[in-house]
């Protein structure tokens, strides 16, 4: 069973490969650079040198956002267009998911990893191991980082904080959270294609065809549309 | 001997339709799968970007698989897949490019970079075959164009707008009129109910220039509306549709016949969304007959934007040599010219 994993939600450009029990190879870079142009050669060059052909893969998954939507969109139609042209199966797994996975396998408590969606806003979403299996206790969402730490203290445990963005809401986490927040180490903050390829490779498939990111957000367009539609009523 | 057929894989992604086609030798239609999104626009009254990439995810292997089941091939006969490259939406254009490249990976087929002018041009070419040295008038909703091509593959930019597209300014106008989106349809339709009775100006610019310009014209066309509101009389919609339509067109068939005689090209193509205009089609037929000149006009759906062209661009472009590699990217401002230094 090999399978293929591909991450372009955000500036980590991560590809993956997974043979039954064993990490053939991964590829993860962080760095603001064109995804469109380095996904397929990235793919390409990571398969030459684990010797794998694309008739040899038995199933893609595809980190389904959130992220940036161009981004999200490169990997899924690259996924999608794969899985179809093989005729093999393919699953999606939230980003956020993703990168709880590859910082919290051993921490005992709460994982709340995050991108930055400006305007002090945050994708983020809240995962628990139990048992060496990630749980989602809150569902992906788009929140203020303001609100959400107040959430997450009201659940009066530690939580760890995975993300490139930390920066930017370091000072939010640690004024509302005090010591219950823990900080992930540099090295665990972009998320981890092998981890994208084992949370997927048991995950149920999509149907191909009508698979989409999960974007979270509606269209700006749309929801503007909608939002005048109600006014009119 | 019998040579073997070429088949070349379209796909078109660079704004609001998804489309894959099937052409055999360049010439003939195997399968022309077009999923258009223009009911999802009109609500905005335009195409929004960001709405148009998402509807292109939806679309993409729904419309691969139509296509192939269509053309009832698979894709290992495949000699290339070309697929637009530019101009256009970049959100858009990323996910024909991405689904492109992804199939020329998995099942190993080169893989062609194609102008989306080029493919309009070459639309013409599933009609008729191409007589050297020709010009072809490419009018669409972002475009106008005389374009001198003196072999397959090669383009020569002798005239373009210097701001509005025609068909921008078609939209505009409509919107004036309080017209539904798209709007030049709606014009063209109006127009031939109507006389051209209001005096409307035709930018012929300097001298020899073959380049246009709409601006003018649609701010005249404002004009017009806004005075008569002031003066609180009626403006008939048919008539200043038919007015606005007859400035446009003289200027564009003046100024193709100027270019056809300097040239002295064997054939003239008309190209792009806008050449579904009856009005033009019209005009430019009558134009050239007594012309030692052919002039070609592909069907409506050939007009718009679909696949089959840019598989008949890609056609020549791969039998010239053309090639594109795993870093191919979307490129919104794609000139046409990047064709005439073959890309090998
Ligand atoms: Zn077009």
């Amino acid at each position: 069973m090999k399978v293929l994993s591909i991450d372009t939600s955000n500036y980590v450009l991560g590809i993956g490969l997974l043979d039954g029990e064993t990490v053939m190879g991964e590829y993860i870079s962080n760095i603001k650079k064109n995804h469109s142009v380095r996904v397929m050669p990235a793919i390409q060059t990571l398969m030459n040198e684990c010797g794998i052909k694309p008739g040899d893969l038995s199933k893609i998954v595809v980190a389904e956002g959130p992220g940036s939507y161009t981004g999200v969109r490169i990997g899924v139609t690259i996924a999608k267009t794969l899985a179809w042209t093989l005729k093999i199966p393919l699953s999606g797994v939230s980003s956020l998911e993703v990168a709880a996975a590859s910082a919290g396998r051993y921490f005992n408590g709460y994982v709340s990893p995050f991108f930055d969606a400006r305007r002090g806003q945050i994708y983020t979403g809240l995962y628990k191991f139990e048992d060496q299996i990630l749980q989602a206790v809150k569902e992906d969402q788009l929140v203020m980082s303001v609100d959400w730490v107040q959430t997450l203290n009201e659940m009066n445990s530690k939580v760890l904080f995975t993300s490139n963005d930390l920066h930017l809401h370091e000072k939010v986490i640690s004024e509302g959270l005090a010591d219950k927040a823990v900080f992930a180490a540099i090295t665990e903050h972009n998320p981890r294609p092998a981890e994208l390829a084992l949370l997927g490779r048991d995950k149920e498939s999509v149907d191909l065809h009508t698979f989409v990111p999960n974007y979270i957000r509606m269209a700006e367009a749309e929801a503007n549309w909608l939002k005048s539609q109600e006014n009119n009523k | 001997m019998t040579t073997k057929d070429q088949l070349i894989m379209g796909i078109e992604t660079s704004c609001d339709e998804t489309a894959v086609s099937i052409v055999k030798n360049g010439r003939k239609i195997l399968a022309n799968v077009v999923a258009s999104q223009i009911e999802s626009h009109k609500r905005f009254g335009g195409v929004v970007p960001e709405i148009a990439s998402r509807h292109h995810v939806e679309q993409i292997t729904i419309v691969l698989e139509e296509a192939l089941a269509q053309a009832n091939i698979e894709l290992k006969d495949l000699d290339a897949i070309a697929v637009t490259e530019g101009p256009g939406l970049v959100g858009a254009l990323l996910i024909g490019v991405n689904a492109a490249k992804a199939l020329a990976f998995a099942n190993d087929i080169p893989l062609v970079g194609v102008h989306h002018i080029a493919g309009h041009i070459y639309a013409n070419r599933l009609v008729a075959e191409m007589k050297f040295p020709l010009i072809s008038l490419v009018v669409s909703g972002g475009h106008t164009e005389l374009v001198y091509m003196k072999e397959h593959g090669h383009f020569e930019v002798i005239g373009e707008t210097r701001d509005d597209a025609a068909g921008e300014a078609y939209d505009k106008v409509a919107r004036t009129l309080h017209l539904p989106y798209p709007g030049g349809p709606h014009i063209d339709r109006l127009a031939q109910e109507g006389q051209a009775t209001i005096d409307l100006p035709r930018a012929w610019l300097e001298e020899g220039s073959y380049d246009f310009s709409f601006s003018g014209l649609k701010s005249a066309v404002i004009n017009v509306v806004h005075n008569a509101q002031q003066r609180g009389e009626e403006i008939v919609p048919a008539e200043l549709a038919a007015s606005f339509q007859e400035s446009v067109i003289d200027v564009l068939v003046t100024k193709t016949l100027k270019a056809v005689k300097q040239y002295g090209v064997k054939q003239v193509l008309l190209a792009g969304g806008v050449a579904a205009n009856k009005g033009l089609r019209e005009a430019l037929s009558t134009a050239f007959v007594d012309l030692d000149v052919d002039i070609v006009i592909p069907p409506l759906a050939l007009c718009t934007d679909n696949a089959a062209m840019i598989a008949a661009a890609g056609s020549v472009l791969y039998e010239k040599g053309e090639r594109a590699d795993l870093t191919l990217n979307g490129n919104p401002g794609l000139e046409i010219t990047i064709h005439n230094d073959s890309r090998k």
